[in-house]
């Protein structure tokens, strides 16, 4: 009878040790899935546009017959956006984490900005757009221009920045300001001269990773009436530009049309892809080269 | 040694303490400028909060006194476009809901699961090849899903499934669950790992399996982080654009099929803003009307997920 219960006992616990094995490989596939999508959908990607991409591709113009057709207008806006984005975001970003690291007191005010700057995270980036028209192509009469198209984008990623600079700046040790403090400088010298030296690859690194999503960003721009129509290339500030990810959108509804858009399409996306790739390994270099642990 | 020398050369003293003195009253004007300046940088968010609103809001109101609030919320036609305009929301919320409902139902299982198996299962070594090839899926720009959507899961659904539509709801909601599965499975496993290690070597030390550890001690402790994780995930579908435009069509069905096209909020802001709208006309104006709406949406739910999150917490 003893001897029956033990057995009992024991076939018991195999069972509970086999449905732990069982569902430890259920939990391993899951986290697999979204690693074979994203494989499948970059194969994908890779054998319908690889054969488009050559010379004549990448500093071609727009055209509307396939084989001619060429992304250099839409790289252009890319990086003319990228121009605007770039400094406004660093500028007002970092201000803002030194202003609510550094000078206000913890208090009703500050916990405001901080409250208002996460709610604004969750803001969907096509409201951003309808702010973009209504303020600055339309309130400011910029028309859908660069500089419209790179404030709206700012604006949308401004809030990332903000966060990461902030925890860079928690992250620069406090000895490092007292001994600034001790040698008699001021705040803003030990600030200028101490903290943010120490804090600038992380903020970098946060900064590189809000300009890749403004740039893969399209939502806002559709929302500013960017056009993929044979515009001449953007040569400054105030020109009416179009974008990648744009260029994307629109060979991607018209390939129901024409068959071979959608490779283009194809085509178009390794290229932002790889374009994201290198600033997320520049990220990455910055993060492991010039981070110091103290 | 530096004031000798300069005493020895035969500088005015005081010269040189007013020199000193200038100089640092100009430090001082600057050392107290610093702050105003950045006060008015870190006050542009809290402008672009302001901005979003009024933009909404006047806008909208502008709408409203073109067709009757009532109308607006529980109509269930859209045709912006015919000779007789109807702005009824309801097929719109139909196709946002639909599809945010889709993403959950792919994302949530998935990304739960993912978290427990990082946080709980995952060796050091394999957790640290996993998570980083995790954000890459969440660093894709969402046009690439959608092209993705529309030129390879539609086309693998119609050939599994033939009935479905070339622009259907299915197929943007899959695809939509697959890119907030990174954010489900990173803030549930934010969760899971905040619960102290005591709670699981006290479960196990009882004689438990790791399964009825994760799932009698570790999920209910972490509750609040992961239904937190899974509204957040809610919301970002609902204010996800570019993934349903694409894959979805245009037609303003409102139907519970989803092997049909429907229309979701942000689509229709991308197709109006997009085409013929004049500015002033009441078709502009509904766009400002649809978007305050999502705004509100999204913002319940960021709110909710603090509130969860805040609330359900347990502390240890």
């Amino acid at each position: 009878m003893e001897k029956l219960e033990a057995l009992h006992l024991n076939n018991k616990i195999d069972a509970r040790v086999r449905k732990n094995s069982i569902w430890k490989s259920i939990f391993f596939l899951s986290t697999l899935f979204g690693l074979v999508v994203l494989a499948v959908l970059i194969i994908r990607v890779l054998f319908q546009g690889m054969s488009w991409i050559d010379i004549d591709f990448i500093v071609g113009r727009l055209s509307t017959t396939a084989e001619n057709a060429g992304i250099m207008g839409a790289i252009l806006g890319t990086l003319w956006v990228m121009v605007v984005v770039i400094p406004v975001t660093l500028i007002i970003g970092v201000g803002t984490a030194i202003f609510l690291e550094l000078y206000s007191k913890k208090g009703r005010f500050q916990s405001i900005i901080e409250t208002n700057i996460s709610n604004l995270a969750g803001v969907p980036s096509i409201v951003y757009g309808l702010l973009g028209l209504t303020v600055f192509v339309r309130l400011a009469d910029l028309g859908n221009v660069v500089l419209a198209g790179g404030l709206t984008l700012a604006l949308l990623v401004l809030p990332i920045l903000i966060v990461s600079a902030q925890e860079a700046l928690r992250a620069v040790p406090g000895h490092l300001s007292e001994a600034s403090y001790g040698m008699g400088a001021t705040k803003w010298q030990t600030i200028r001269r101490i903290i943010l030296p120490a804090a600038i690859p992380s903020i970098l690194t946060g900064a590189i990773l809000a300009l890749s999503r403004a740039i893969g960003e399209t939502a806002p721009l559709t929302v500013l009436g960017i056009p993929a129509l044979l515009i001449p290339f953007p040569e400054g500030l105030f020109d009416t530009f179009t974008a990648l990810p744009m260029q994307i959108y629109y060979w991607t509804i018209d390939s129901s049309l024409v068959a071979e858009y959608a490779n283009l399409a194809a085509a178009t996306i390794i290229i932002l892809l790889i374009i994201l790739f290198l600033l997320n390994s520049v990220a990455i270099f910055i993060r492991n080269k010039y981070q110091h642990r103290y | 040694m530096a004031t000798n020398s300069n005493l020895n050369s035969g500088t005015n003293v005081s010269e040189l303490i007013a020199k000193n003195k200038e100089k640092k009253s100009l430090n001082n004007y600057f050392e107290k400028s610093i702050p105003g300046i950045l006060f008015l940088l870190a006050s542009i968010t809290v402008l672009t909060t302001i901005g979003i609103l009024y933009t909404l809001v006047s806008q909208a109101v502008q709408f409203f006194m073109e067709v009757p609030i009532l109308d607006f919320f529980t109509g269930t036609e859209l045709n912006p476009l015919s000779q007789n305009p109807e702005f009824g929301i309801l097929p719109l919320l139909n196709g946002t809901i639909i599809s945010s409902l889709i993403a959950i139902l792919v994302a949530g299982p998935i990304g739960l699961m993912s978290a427990i198996y990082l946080s709980e299962y995952a060796t050091d070594k394999v957790r640290k090849v996993l998570k980083p090839l995790l954000e890459i899926l969440a660093g894709i720009p969402t046009i690439v899903y959608g092209f993705f959507a529309f030129t390879f899961v539609t086309p693998l659904i119609r050939y599994l499934w033939p009935g479905v539509e070339a622009t259907n709801i299915l197929s943007p909601g899959i695809v939509m669950g697959v890119m907030i599965i990174p954010m489900i499975a990173s803030l549930s496993e934010d969760a899971m790992n905040s619960v102290p290690n005591g709670m699981r070597e006290g479960s196990l030390a009882m004689g438990t399996t790791k399964l009825e550890t994760t799932i009698k001690v570790v999920i209910p402790a972490a509750f609040s982080g992961i239904m937190a994780s899974f509204v957040l995930g809610i919301s970002r579908a609902i204010g996800e654009t570019m993934i349903v435009t694409i894959a979805s069509g245009s037609s303003k069905n409102f139907t519970f099929d989803i092997r049909e096209s429907m229309q979701t909020m942000t689509a229709f802001i991308v197709e109006v803003s997009g085409g013929e709208a004049p500015a002033g006309s009441t078709l502009h104006y509904s766009l400002y009307a649809v978007a305050l709406t999502l705004f509100v949406f999204t913002l319940i739910m960021n709110l909710l997920a603090k509130y969860v999150s805040r609330k359900f917490r347990e502390e240890y």
